[in-house]
């Protein structure tokens, strides 16, 4: 055997670590480029400088500021490329942490059933006109989806509250419960007006195009606190990934945390839905491309699938509004495009297996 | 690594971790049964209170590691009290009695990839801490080192060999020192010298570290020459609890495992030649 010593061990422990944060930084640049980027694309004619010295003005040099440039930029570009943003960041932090807490490479932030459950609460608002609180409108539509998301995984807590039920129970559980809510769901359906089932049809492919910056702040709310709290808990679903029972007998509850992780996954996730509809594949693949880069330490697996959540998203978004110009491309269409086949060839390359 | 104790988190109040209180573990009428009606364990009455290397010994499926288990609250008693320093583990938070308690598992499970030395740094349980600190890194180099699997520090776990992965759970267990040590077969992988090099390891840390090292194992001759005591569990309760000479004799082996075998003694503990199978006799 080698005389493999422990400083070699400590250095090439800190270059796995620098890798891993350097990974994060080259994400958040590509964030800030695609910002300035996506701000241009529109009929104003702004140069990506302008963007860039527009927000810095609208910030710290508020006599500087550009009326016009302004309003372009913050009331009709950023409101859409934040969501983007914040919503991409949400999806890859739910979908890391629900495959890791659930041990299953399958999982996403919608395992648990949540686009079942906000899909039936847009379509009862949409197409029936019910909606909560007598609020109208869309933000009618949006308390629905936001509360019905949480049903499901609201039923599978109580179940495995009720009986202690392993991560595999709960992805069944999260399914049957997916089936009652799309057999609803259908059943409303059947009774709709073409318009109405057109209304709906296009709130449940996901899109960008309704953002604003309430959706932004709402987003950002529950992503912020909730990527916070995950991160804190990320040594726990480290312990949690080597077993049930090596977890138990290191002091941690399996269950317990399974169960708070639950509550603040899906908090997270129904924030996103409820204003985008089902943007999928982000919460599924962005943690995955990320593991393959970096491993399964969840100390950075969260903060790089948050940034490359939003990278993916983001680019995604800015191909669905130009690629074919002025038509309609949801984003979630492209999300799959760019994203699939990055991911099979990232699987093809990859050298380490993923699981 | 076993000479001074360089844990900064855990009680300071001694220099020396040989200095260290010993744990008291008493079992006291011990029941548990995953199906109530059906215990699997009954009557187990045990203290453990001496600094020594501790092989459980029995047939398969007879609950040695419902046992181990029992112990470290993996599974809670149906019946009876677990006691540490007269604590009952029921009363205490799982935090409090992982604390003091090392744990080997028999398998490893199937996940995603962590490296060698991050699986090995989530048995140092300091959670609440987000970065690396290089005395941990240290901390688990001597560990990877003393079973001599430094080499394995980058790899991914998922990647290694059957050996390897029990080697990398051992270090995950022994690497905080804890006064108390549960390992179920944590041999079972590993070739004849390393099984050798593991037990001798495990028979010497009660001394060195002053804690109590519990291991599940079916390697007899193993077991023969390096047990202290050797506890053989038989139909659901303790059939003896003694030194190998004490335990393993002629007729233990016939009753509980149906075996026929000749015992030689060599240097004071016995050497076991197995002959053959025999039909176990039934019960009454
Ligand atoms: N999760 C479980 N649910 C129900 N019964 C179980 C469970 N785990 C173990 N058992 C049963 O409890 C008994 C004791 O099992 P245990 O795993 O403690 O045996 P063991 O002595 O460790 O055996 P081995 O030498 O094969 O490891 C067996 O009869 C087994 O079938
Ligand atoms: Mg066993």
């Amino acid at each position: 055997m080698s005389d493999y010593d422990s400083d070699e061990m400590v250095s090439s422990y800190n270059k796995y670590v620098f890798r891993k944060l350097l990974f994060i930084v080259i994400c958040v640049v590509i964030m800030i480029a695609v910002i300035g980027y996506a701000s241009t694309i529109g009929s104003a004619g702004l140069s990506p400088i302008d963007v860039y010295k527009t927000i810095y003005n609208h910030f710290f040099n508020k006599s500087a500021i550009n009326g016009t440039n302004d309003w372009v930029v913050f009331t009709i570009r950023l409101p859409r490329i934040m969501t983007g943003l914040v919503a991409g960041m949400s999806l890859g932090i739910a979908g890391a942490a629900m495959q890791s807490m659930m041990k299953n490479p399958l999982a996403d932030p919608y395992t648990t059933g949540i686009s079942s459950g906000a899909s039936f609460g847009a379509t009862l608002a949409i197409g029936l006109g019910f909606t909560l609180f007598g609020l109208g409108g869309s933000s009618g539509i949006i308390v629905m989806a936001f509360v019905f998301s949480l049903i499901p995984a609201a039923v599978i807590i109580m179940v495995s509250s009720m009986k202690h039920t392993s991560a595999a129970t709960m992805i069944l559980s999260g399914i049957a419960v997916m089936y009652l809510f799309n057999a609803l769901t259908t059943i409303i359906k059947l009774s709709l007006s073409e318009t109405s089932l057109a209304a709906v049809y296009q709130w449940s492919i996901g899109d960008l195009s309704g953002s604003t910056w309430e959706s932004f702040q709402v987003i950002a709310i529950f992503g912020l606190i909730g990527g916070v709290i995950l991160m804190a808990m990320s040594k726990k679903l480290n312990i949690l990934i080597t077993g049930d029972k090596n977890a138990k007998a290191l002091g941690l509850d399996a269950h317990k945390l399974r169960i708070a992780l639950l509550i603040i996954i899906s908090l997270m996730a129904a924030s996103v839905v409820c204003f985008t509809g089902i943007i999928g594949f982000v919460g599924l693949v962005a943690p995955h491309i990320v593991r393959i880069f970096l491993g399964s330490d969840n100390r950075y697996l969260i903060p790089a699938s948050a940034a490359f959540g939003a990278v993916l998203l983001m680019v995604s978004d800015l191909i669905s509004r130009t690629i074919i110009a002025p038509t309609f491309l949801p984003v979630g269409v492209i999300t799959a495009f760019i994203g699939c086949p990055m991911f099979l060839w990232l699987l093809i390359k990859a050298r380490k297996s993923m699981w | 690594m076993f000479g001074k104790s360089n844990n900064t988190q855990a009680e300071p109040e001694y220099e020396n971790i040989q200095d260290r209180p010993l744990l008291n573990v008493e079992l006291k009428d011990l029941e548990f049964g995953y199906d109530p009606k059906r215990p699997v364990l009954r009557n187990i009455t045990h203290t453990f209170n001496t600094p020594e290397f501790i092989c459980i010994m029995g047939p398969n499926g007879v609950g040695k590691s419902t046992l181990i288990h029992c112990i470290n609250k993996i599974l809670k008693p149906t019946g009876g009290v677990v006691l540490i320093n007269g604590n009952d583990t029921a009363n205490m938070k799982l935090k409090e009695v992982a604390k003091d308690i090392g744990y080997v598992p028999a398998q490893s499970e199937d996940s995603f990839p962590l490296t060698v030395v991050d699986t090995v740094m989530v048995g140092l349980q300091n959670d609440f801490k987000f970065g690396t600190r290089k005395e941990d890194l240290e901390r688990v180099y001597e560990t990877l080192k003393m079973l001599s699997i430094e080499h394995l520090a980058m790899r991914d776990f998922n990647e290694l060999s059957a050996g390897q992965h029990q080697k990398v759970m051992l270090a995950r267990g022994l690497v905080r020192q804890p006064p108390l040590v549960l390992l179920d077969e944590p041999t079972s992988n590993l070739d004849i010298r390393h099984q050798i090099e593991v037990t001798k390891t495990l028979a010497q840390m009660p001394k060195l570290t002053n804690s109590i090292v519990i291991m599940i194992s079916h390697d007899i001759n193993i077991t023969a020459k390096y047990a202290d005591k050797i506890m053989m569990i038989s139909k659901g309760g303790i059939y003896a609890y003694g030194t190998p000479m004490e335990v393993l004799t002629k007729e233990a082996l016939r009753d509980v495992y149906g075996v026929d075998a000749d015992i030689i003694e060599r240097d004071g503990r016995p050497h076991i030649i197995l002959n053959d199978s025999i039909p176990i006799p039934k019960e009454v």
